[in-house]
């Protein structure tokens, strides 16, 4: 096999498994909280149509907090792996606290460079479960 | 694991690897790069931005109004790209409608000529279709009322000409199909496919975009109606295409944006539409991507399109036979031995298209993954994307090998 390609970018092989690092692919190969459940407070779904990235969101509330979430649904590593670790960190949180979580929360929380090209990837759980909320409350 | 994959050309310079010079991306880059995504959009070489610098330095004027020498020296470089695009395409240059691309193209016919269709109508297109030739007249059924069919693919994915033959009938408007598929590759029997159409009277339009600069393209030959290209994907520039038209099909047909250039003559209450190009080109053109796409095709005269043919094709088999041997990875084309466009779409069982495209990225391997604006093609194939590989005349062996060892690489990381 020619290593053409890690001639070419010398740092290449560690950049790439800078993205795909080890905590990460656990979180995609065994998502925490995977599982629809009912009943629950609402459920949420949103797609990255571009991407055939699809999740929903169960929540269940005790006292405006976050008792348990849970997801369902496919996608790439990025996006599982987001939502798989968003569903740990809002456990809970109050819904104020969760609308208040903005791309750097979640960028933070990944731990991984993510270009423009797979921002939409990573924020997915955040805006499945942020719409979730806004819906949850304008039906209350 | 993979066997060692040897060098197509064995390392000897040929046509195709001066060729390569002429590409400054490959030198001026951020960084060394395998450009595999030729389908999306073509490198340019030096000479298309020599040509457009030209026009900016030395006749930076409008075109068809100044009565200066400027504005003359500016519209013979925008008449003679129409001329070589006439020549490429063995048309007249009055057929020669300059637009922004093959989308612009294909929305002036779906609003022009669905003016005319009703219920009771159909317009048939294939189920491979970019959204380009695919959206516009969906969205124009909805509004006119006629009902759009598709032709399906054969099991071999190749398009299925019997169900062609069925579905095109005196109830046929337009036939409207992709020369060349951009996610599968398959070549489409485009003349066939107009013979049908016009043995019922319908017009035969053909989305030339994966096809145009990649093989000689005879519009007589092919007997359709009309034909769009886009320049980006035959190393022109970016902002440029073209409509042509058979001249009467042209002449027929009512102009579809409104304004200067476009008028012989203007009152208060109504205008006299300028004869066909013109008729078309309301408003200054893009005459500096017009020039440049000239110097395009005068570039690819030099290298001959049979030659460019084959080149593109002898590194897709070299690219079919090196992903053939890697384990997890499936393709999605025609079988081989058909005629078939340059490029080459795959899967790795247990990665998503977008997650290998962006482990290729840090290996410097440039590729597209994801539907490739081929929805309802995808839907079909049952998949939510694939990776694809596309190759241009600039292309070289390594390249193949760069993906190979980019897909070796990503399995190895999610260890698949
Ligand atoms: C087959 C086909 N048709 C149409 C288009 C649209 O071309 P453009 O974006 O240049 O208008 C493309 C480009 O991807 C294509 O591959």
């Amino acid at each position: 096999m020619t290593d053409i390609a890690h001639d070419m970018i010398p740092e290449a092989a560690s950049a790439a498994e800078e993205i795909y690092k080890e905590n990460i692919l656990d979180h995609y190969r065994h998502p925490r909280n995977r599982g629809a459940f009912s009943p629950c407070a609402f459920k949420h779904r949103e797609i990255n149509a571009s991407c055939g990235d699809d999740l929903e969101l169960f929540v269940d509330l005790a006292d405006g907090k976050m008792r348990k979430v849970a997801f369902e649904g496919r996608g790439c590593a990025v996006s599982i792996a987001a939502v798989s670790m968003l569903t740990e960190h809002v456990a809970g949180m109050t819904l104020a606290e969760i609308e208040k979580l903005g791309k750097d929360a979640m960028l933070g929380l990944l731990g991984i460079p993510v270009g423009p090209s797979r921002l939409k990837c990573a924020l997915l759980g955040l805006k499945t479960l942020q719409n979730g909320i806004a819906a949850h409350r304008t039906a209350l | 694991m993979m066997t060692a994959v040897k060098n197509a050309s064995g390392g000897m310079a040929t046509p195709w690897s001066k060729a390569r010079a002429d590409f400054p991306l490959y030198t001026n880059g951020r960084r060394k790069i395998a450009y595999l995504d030729s389908a999306a959009s073509s490198l340019t070489p030096e000479p298309v931005l020599a040509a457009m610098d030209a026009y900016y330095r030395e006749c930076r004027a409008n075109v068809h109004r100044g009565m200066y020498a400027e504005s003359e020296d500016a519209g013979a470089r925008y008449d003679g790209a129409r001329e070589k695009i006439a020549a490429f395409l063995r048309a007249a240059a009055d057929e020669i409608v300059f637009t922004r691309g093959t989308t612009e193209s294909l929305n002036l016919l779906a609003y022009s000529l669905s003016r005319k269709l009703g219920p009771g109508d159909e317009v048939v297109i294939s189920i491979m279709e970019h959204h380009a030739n695919l959206v516009p007249w969906q969205q124009l059924a909805k509004e006119r009322g006629f009902a759009l069919e598709f032709i399906p693919l054969a099991a071999d994915l190749t398009l299925d000409m019997r169900a062609a033959r069925a579905l095109i009938t005196p109830k046929t408007k337009i036939v409207s199909v992709t020369y060349a598929s951009n996610v599968l590759g398959t070549v489409v029997p485009v003349r066939e496919l107009a013979d049908l159409a016009h043995a019922v009277g319908a017009v035969m339009i053909v989305d030339a975009a994966q096809a145009a600069g990649h093989r000689p393209i005879d519009v007589r030959e092919l007997d359709c109606d009309f034909l769009a290209l886009s320049g980006h994907k035959m190393l022109g520039p970016t902002g440029i295409g073209v409509l042509y038209g058979k001249r009467g099909r042209l002449e027929a047909l009512p102009p579809f944006m409104f304004g200067g250039d476009m008028i012989l003559d203007v009152r208060k209450e109504d205008s006299l539409w300028n004869e066909v190009p013109y008729k078309f080109e309301a408003g200054t053109p893009n005459i500096a991507g017009a020039i440049g796409l000239g110097a395009a095709i005068d570039y690819l005269g030099k290298l001959g399109l049979d030659a460019v043919r084959s080149h593109e094709r002898e590194i897709t088999d070299y690219a079919l036979a090196a992903l053939a041997k890697i384990p997890g990875v499936t393709v999605y084309g025609p079988p081989s031995g058909s005629d078939r466009a340059g490029l080459v779409s795959f899967t790795i069982e247990g990665v998503h298209p977008h997650d290998a495209a962006t482990v290729f990225d840090r290996q410097g391997v440039c590729v597209r993954g994801g539907h490739h604006c081929a929805m309802p093609l995808l839907r079909e194939l049952g998949l939510n994307g694939t990776l694809r590989a596309s190759f241009g005349v600039y292309t070289a062996p390594e390249d193949v090998d760069a993906l190979v060892a980019a897909i070796i690489k990503t399995k190895a990381i999610f260890n698949v």
